[in-house]
């Protein structure tokens, strides 16, 4: 017989190079009866698709935990959680960011983009989105958001990229579905764009 | 036949709401009082659970309950919704509903539990030897079909050496022609034994699902391939009337096969919702993906092969060890010889196979389950043959490929539409294969050139399932979709099959799906690349239906008969005076007052009760066309993909560069041109992954796994395909499908995965791995003439 707890267990399969199974972000809903010392929120304002949100954020809540649990912005998907596949990506500065890498309250001050900030003040596609449509680019869809901001991010540093360009700039995010090509015609076709 | 909408690119009403981040997938959705679930999972591969004490978790403010496997449905030897004996690390043990998921985490940390590990195995072929391990406790032997038992082969099995598949006996086999006479009169027989690697499926959206009650009705967020296909199992793994069971899913995160038929996970949140009288939300991370999120199996595998002295295949006699994982899986092991038989037409062939347990992850159907690992191990010695025959590779692929009305197997079944020798002969042309394959071999600095061919089939369509339409008092068509949305946009392409039979212009039509509410009928998997053939009928059907009940109206309000009608453009026109004319709108309306048949309030006796129940939920809103796809089918439709690659190998770094592909499908009638292209290019880069990467590793030791992150498995990434990619189609129709459609989402992976590994066999001057993937260390392990680090056929290696 062999009496283990879980979290023993967790760091013994830490410890043989595995990954332990719930090893991953987890989400708080309405609030826990006594926060645990070091684990109160405090409130913090983000800049969010150009409107200043005022948020009670942990100290170790990732952004895209804040953006779909607070903000209800689930435009932002989690594909992994660990900074692997690029489904999570958001803008910003204009830099293209893994919204499950980063902690919410380093990014006070900063101008946080997501997929929801791109269209027009009357609902108009961004040239990304509307390049994405004409290509059929997205197939199941769920990388397609991050595909998209980091699109933008590139066309905003590399207005004009070769092909090969995108596809490096793009590698960071992973699609299942194996859609790159269509992907990759929509930033061409984006780029020509004004 | 020149259509209006088939075969012309069009927006799919979904695609807007993926690129702004509108599509909601389970995991998007938020209900009012919902709880969170965390799973306990095994950490061991192999466990009884002897004790669990749940105290201190309850205690935990916070904490709602605990549900264990005591209380769900069990599945002797499936895939479980909880166990209390897991057979792989990663099983579901039990689950905790809390307010947050950070309380749900930290009560399953307060939970002890008492494991007695028990012995675990990593491979087929060391369980069936005499000091074999059996993965579960009540045998190492079982499948779908197979009673689960104990299978031990003799050491004389095993006495031709590691690299030889041991001959004990298979379970199950079949077998036509003469054998033994096919390879004594063969000029050439070739013997090898292979491994193809069991790999996971990976989806993006991992399967998180969302569940509550209301009023007796069971309410499922989930993520799922198919819609009204699902509905029944679901309903019996929650314990639930199938027509109480609401199921919400307008988007599915990829599933390639995982997310096909129901699975028992998604129950989990109908059963916590239950016992807790609270919505209940189950996230599942990426690590508990990999374990619970299915792949595809592996293969230990001998082939024996005689070939004439022009390549016709005269004998082939293949065993089939299949890795089924902790579980039983799906049926791979049978659709590869049923494969093989279609593809290369043998005069001659024997299937054994035999379903293996180990204590990995259970594994499914996967893009072409069975086909496209045999497409993997096969190809390259076909390759081999042609080589010493002195035949050209795209050749010998010709010379056996089945034509028009070939049959297959042991019973000579009849197939329809086979256009491979077409996909083959259009794709050498398109991809300059004569001109290229003078490459071969050529050395710039580190790098050779390696030309590969491969190929590879699957079925490509279904029937018997129903078809519903609706024409609304204002005119619109709605087409009741209960396929599914995985992404390929083939719900919409078929739906256009019925605004394309009655004449409508697309933007007056909506499509019914996503939600069970919506009024669903009973439609096919969506899996199998079946979706196109399938519901291609289901709307034909349900289109001349609609058709028929149209003319009678004209004729019932306008004098004559319905023959003396015909439909333009939302109107019913008499055939002798144009301005004799119903408008659809005015039908609709009419059989709103006609009632029976016309507006659904009478039903065919012969339609599923799913479709029933849709049916009724919208009688008398409109005019109702409603029919089950009773339409002829004798026999097989098959779906080909031949695949062309080149690539570069450096034979200082082992590092493989594909520089160009081409896939060249035998498709029918293309549907939808955009899809088309998209899908034959991603199905070919999975065919990259499997080639190249993707396999489970296991340290046979400790019995854990090393690869479970995407990082460490290895899905392609944007800088892993072909810097030029093509896919071509031979748009020949479909005889059995009356707008001459099928599908072909599979075929490309397991003709790609061929092709690049005979590209690679053909940069090292044939060199056979006889192991898939062939990855990096094994080049230049093989380049440097060194052993691998594993024996021949060992599986869950690195």
């Amino acid at each position: 017989m062999m009496v283990v707890s879980r979290r023993q267990m967790i760091k013994g399969v830490i410890a043989a190079g595995a990954v332990a199974a719930s090893a991953g972000s987890l989400f708080l809903g309405s609030a826990v009866a006594a926060p645990a010392p070091g684990t109160a929120e405090r409130l913090l304002t983000l800049t969010v698709n150009g409107q200043k949100r005022r948020v009670d954020v942990l100290p170790q809540e990732t952004l895209v935990q804040t953006l779909r649990t607070k903000l209800g912005l689930t435009g932002t998907k989690i594909g992994c959680d660990r900074g692997e596949c690029g489904a999570c990506t958001v803008l910003v500065d204009d830099v293209a960011t893994y919204a499950c890498s980063e902690l919410t309250h380093r990014l006070r001050g900063r101008r946080i983009t997501t997929i929801e900030g791109l269209e027009g003040p009357h609902g108009q596609l961004h040239k990304v989105q509307k390049a994405f449509i004409a290509e059929l680019a997205p197939q199941c869809g769920y990388c397609t958001p991050g595909q998209v901001m980091a699109a933008v991010a590139l066309l905003k540093a590399n207005p004009h990229p070769t092909v090969e360009e995108v596809r490096r700039a793009m590698s960071g995010n992973l699609c299942r579905c194996g859609a790159y090509d269509h992907y990759l015609k929509g930033v061409m076709r984006a780029a020509e764009e004004v | 036949m020149a259509y209006r909408l088939i075969g012309k690119d069009f927006l799919p009403p979904d695609v807007v709401a993926k690129v702004t981040g509108r599509a909601k997938y389970a995991e998007d959705f938020r209900v009012d009082g919902m709880l969170h679930a965390k799973l306990l999972t095994s950490p061991l591969p192999h466990a009884r659970v002897t004790s669990i004490d749940a105290s201190r978790a309850l205690r935990i403010p916070g904490v709602v309950a605990i549900l264990t496997a005591d209380e769900v449905p069990q599945e002797p030897a499936g895939n479980p919704i909880l166990t209390n004996e897991p057979t792989f690390v990663g099983a579901p043990v039990l689950a905790v509903a809390a307010i947050d998921e950070l309380t749900a985490a930290e009560a399953v940390d307060a939970i002890t539990v008492v494991w007695e590990p028990l012995p675990f195995s990593f491979d087929p072929l060391a369980s069936l030897s005499p000091s074999g391990v059996t993965a579960r406790s009540d045998g190492n032997v079982g499948g779908v079909g197979v009673e689960v038992k104990t299978v031990t082969w003799e050491a004389g099995d095993f006495a031709g050496g590691d690299a030889r598949l041991p001959s004990g006996k298979m379970g199950e086999s079949w077998q036509f022609g003469d054998l033994d006479g096919g390879f004594a009169n063969a000029k050439l027989v070739l013997e090898e034994s292979f491994v193809t690697a069991s790999m996971p499926h990976h989806t993006m959206e991992t399967r998180s699902a969302l569940a509550y009650w209301r009023n007796g009705k069971c309410f499922v967020h989930g993520s799922s391939q198919s819609h009204t296909f699902i509905i029944p199992r679901l309903a019996r793994y929650i314990g639930v009337e199938p027509e109480n069971l609401v199921f919400i899913g307008e988007f599915c995160g990829g599933g390639f096969g995982s997310k096909g038929g129901a699975y028992p996970l998604m129950a989990l949140p109908a059963h916590l919702a239950k016992k807790t009288g609270r919505p209940v939300m189950m996230r599942i991370s990426r690590a508990e993906e990999y374990f619970l999120g299915s792949g595809r199996h592996g293969f230990q595998g001998k082939l024996k092969i005689g070939f004439a002295a022009d390549g016709r295949i005269t004998a082939l006699d293949v065993r089939l060890i299949q890795d089924q994982g902790g579980v039983i899986g799906a049926t791979d092991y049978r659709s590869a010889g049923e494969g093989l038989a279609v593809v290369y037409q043998p005069l001659a062939m024997r299937w054994s196979g035999l379903p293996v347990f180990t204590n990995t992850p259970p594994c499914g159907p996967m893009r072409g389950p069975g086909q496209n690992q045999m497409a993997a191990a096969i190809e390259p010695l076909i390759d081999k043959a042609a080589r010493q025959l002195g035949i050209d590779r795209v050749a010998i692929r010709a010379v056996n490929a089945p034509a028009v009305q070939s049959t297959f197997g042991p019973k000579s079944e009849p197939m329809s539409s086979c256009y491979l020798k077409e996909a083959l002969d259009k794709g050498a042309k398109a991809f300059g294969w004569e001109a290229r394959a003078l490459r071969s071999g050529q050395r710039r600095g580190s790098k050779v050139i390696g030309i590969g061919v491969g190929q590879a089939f699957h079925s490509a369509g279904f029937n018997g399932f129903d078809g519903l339409l609706r024409i609304t008092p204002d005119g619109k068509l709605h087409v009741h979709s209960g396929v599914g949305n995985l992404g390929t946009y083939s719900y919409a392409g078929t739906s256009r099959v019925a605004a394309e039979l009655l004449n409508y212009a697309w933007d007056r039509v909506v499509i019914e799906h996503g939600d069970s509410r919506r009024a669903l009928p009973w439609n096919s998997v969506q899996a199998g690349s079946n979706t196109t053939f399938t519901e291609a009928r289901t709307n034909y059907v349900a289109a001349m239906d609609i058709r028929r009940k149209l003319l009678a109206i004209a004729a019932k309000d306008l004098g004559g008969a319905p023959d003396d009608y015909d439909l333009g453009a939302e109107q019913v026109v008499a055939k002798a005076d144009p301005a004799k004319v119903l408008t659809f709108a005015q039908a609709a309306r009419r059989a709103v007052q006609l009632g029976g048949a016309f507006s659904g309030q009478d039903l065919p006796s012969d339609i599923h009760a799913i479709t029933r129940q849709a049916a009724t939920a919208i009688a008398g809103t409109g005019l109702i066309g409603v029919a089950k796809d009773n339409l002829p089918k004798n026999g097989l439709v098959p779906g080909f993909c031949a695949a062309f690659v080149e690539i570069e190998l450096d034979v200082e770094t082992g590092q493989v560069t594909i520089l160009d592909h081409l896939a060249s499908c035998d498709v029918g009638i293309v549907v939808h041109p955009q899809s088309i292209d998209t899908q034959i290019k991603g199905g070919s880069l999975m065919g990259i992954g499997m080639a190249r990467f993707e396999r489970r590793v296991y340290d046979p030791r400790i019995g854990l796994p090393a690869n479970v992150g995407l990082t460490q498995a290895k899905p392609p990434s944007w800088l892993d395909g072909a810097a030029s990619s093509v896919a071509a189609t031979v748009d020949a129709p479909e005889m059995q499908n009356p707008m001459g459609v099928k599908g072909v989402g599979e075929p490309p992976t397991g003709a790609t995965a061929a092709a690049v590994l005979c590209a690679i066999s053909d940069a090292m001057g044939g060199h056979l791995f006889n192991r898939v993937p062939v990855a990096i260390d094994m080049i230049i392990n093989a380049l440097a003439h060194q052993a691998p680090p594993h024996r021949p056929l060992q599986v869950h290696t690195v």
